[in-house]
């Protein structure tokens, strides 16, 4: 058992959990609507989320390491995603990663010692129009520049 | 310039995009003002679904995720006599890199959407759809469940819409990353709760789809569609392509020109006329090397190759394909090895693991391919990624075998002497 899970949450799984003729159908949404709460599934919510769609607690984990957006640890407040694949990169995705790096402190995957920004690379965004782009937890930015990225940070309470 | 005029003749039309400028389309209230939902009340009252499924069928609107059925012919084959319940699945993954046009159907116009689900369903007989959205979309997805509710709120979905005794509802059920999750049995898997795993087919989805019942599946786009071939006619839609198969396409423009974006053109419009017209040729100082022309799965195009027509049978005619239709454009300051690299490792990172030879292979390739442009390539790379892309091809269960293949042979095979010069004893 998951300590703390809101009732409201709760109410929102089962919601989701009968639109689908098989529970287990629902695992990516129920995942998503947990990790929002708690930041990562980890065994706990695994064994959770198993108990709730009644599945082994392997289908779980089998689901949580094969999708890239399920966390098995917390990353940071600031969750940054930065596409490097062909159209970003043909815009300056590269410039765009290293002058994160640079500025965070940080590396491609790693967390700053604060718990406040998760740097990672990701394949495409479905945003190339905006080449080179980026997500800050679910917001997409585009177009962007070392000055732009710069505003960007300096703007995130 | 290859490029006649004749070409050019539909291009202040739109099908899809032409409400685009309203900043509210997505509410119903705006799209009910701009005629919305007056296809759904004519196919339900109106039309029979065996009417609804020849006039999609004699539209000859091809599948607009990648592959190009047609889609008429894709509901037709889901057996009638069944007594399992029949679904919907509407792809919405848009995984493909290059490609972001569904993005701005889901955002701008959902409710155009919804009429091609309800259309759809109502011909094949399905009560409940599901839309399969990349988790990345999270914004979008919302959007797409406010119009979902206010649908629902005005009749359209739910118990006997329009009191035509015909029930319907559509979920939104959002991905988690995983550009597998696009290919459509590897979404069926998804969407019942497993791994990405393309299944081996036969059977098909419209036999054995999700939870083992009838099943079609199709691209946002594709359906986006319907509500206009209902409203105009499939010989209007037809007329509006400018090859055999009908209707628009949108374009997605992306690399170095000026106007990057989407553009919704007749079917057959030519690919300069794509890059150089509408999205205003590459940004000053730049100049034209290559194209991908319909996402990255898509072999790639030489400059003086653009002057073709961008439909399905044009561009498989010289090896390449129509896909998605998203346009990347790839100027000379750009190394084709720089090119090479991020298709392999796109690649071997999405490959699902399921198959030996994509599994193995694009890792084999993408270690070659990053080991070259250490500076530490060898006298026979680039037939060794030749030969390890031609042993993927055809050898796996779904089509990413193929589409991990295509580029690297295309880009091994078009640009051999420049990738042999950046070779540790290449002559160039």
């Amino acid at each position: 058992m998951i300590a703390g899970l809101s009732s409201e949450l709760k109410k929102k799984i089962a919601e989701v959990v009968a639109r689908y003729p098989k529970k287990e159908a629902a695992i990516l949404p129920v995942l998503h609507l947990i990790q929002r709460e708690t930041g990562a599934i980890g065994a706990d919510e695994e064994r959770w989320v198993a108990g709730l769609l009644e599945i082994r607690p392997i289908k779980v984990r089998e689901v949580v390491t094969f999708y890239t957006m399920y966390h098995q640890k917390p990353v940071g407040r600031f969750h940054i995603q930065v596409c490097s694949n062909l159209p970003c990169s043909l815009m300056g995705g590269e410039k765009v990663i290293d002058h994160l790096q640079r500025r965070l402190g940080i590396k491609i995957g790693e967390t700053t010692p604060d718990q406040r920004f998760t740097l990672s690379e990701v394949e495409c965004l479905g945003a190339c129009e905006q080449a080179p782009c980026m997500m800050i937890n679910f917001d997409y930015y585009g177009d962007l520049t070392p000055e732009k990225i710069d505003g960007l940070l300096k703007g995130l309470d | 310039m290859a490029c006649s005029k004749a070409w050019t003749r539909h291009v202040d039309e739109k099908i899809l995009t032409e409400h685009f400028g309203l900043a509210n389309l997505y509410e119903i209230e705006a799209y009910l003002e701009r005629g919305g939902y007056r296809a759904v009340t004519k196919a339900l009252q109106e039309m029979t679904p065996d009417g609804i499924m020849d006039e999609v069928k004699k539209a000859g609107l091809r599948g607009r995720g990648g592959a190009g059925f047609p889609a008429g012919m894709k509901w037709s084959f889901v057996p009638k006599t069944s007594d399992k319940p029949k679904y919907l699945c509407v792809n919405a993954d848009e995984g493909e890199p290059g490609t972001f046009k569904d993005r701005y159907i889901l955002t701008h116009n959902p409710h155009l959407l919804i009429e091609g689900i309800i259309i759809a369903s109502f011909s094949v007989g399905i009560h409940a759809a599901y839309v399969y959205i990349r988790g990345e979309y999270e914004a979008v997805a919302q959007r797409l469940e406010q119009a979902l509710a206010q649908a629902a709120q005005k009749g359209y979905l739910g118990k006997s819409i329009l009191e035509t005794g015909f029930d319907l509802d559509v979920f939104v059920h959002r991905g988690a990353g995983a550009y597998i999750c696009g290919e459509e049995t590897a979404l069926l898997e998804s969407l019942e709760g497993k791994r990405g795993h393309p299944r081996l087919k036969p059977p098909f989805p419209a036999t054995v789809g999700l939870f083992q019942c009838p099943t079609v599946i199709n691209n946002v786009e594709t359906l986006a569609n319907i509500p206009a071939i209902i409203q105009k006619g499939a010989p209007w839609f037809l007329d509006k392509g400018l090859a055999k198969d009908g209707g628009t396409r949108i374009f997605g423009v992306s690399g170095p020109v000026v106007r990057p974006g989407i553009y919704e053109l007749p079917v057959g419009t030519s690919l300069r006329e794509i890059i150089y017209t509408h999205a205003g040729g590459l940004k000053p100082g730049k100049k034209l090397k290559a194209v991908i022309p319909g996402g990255m799965s898509a072999p790639i195009l030489k400059a003086d190759e653009i002057d073709i027509k961008m439909d399905f049978d044009s561009l498989a005619g010289v090896g390449s394909m129509l896909g998605s239709a998203a346009v990347i454009v790839i100027d000379e300051a750009t190394p084709i090895l720089d090119v090479l690299k991020k298709v392999a490792k796109f690649y071997a990172h999405e490959s699902c693991g399921q198959c030996t030879p994509c599994r193995i292979g694009t890792s084999w390739i993408h270690k070659i391919i990053k080991r070259m442009s250490a500076g530490h390539g060898e006298k026979g790379d680039v037939d060794e990624l030749v030969r390890l892309a031609s042993n993927i091809k055809g050898k796996t269960l779904c089509p990413m075998g193929d589409a991990a293949s295509l580029p690297v042979l295309s880009l091994a095979q078009k640009f051999k002497n420049e990738l042999e010069s950046c070779l540790k004893d290449g002559s160039g």
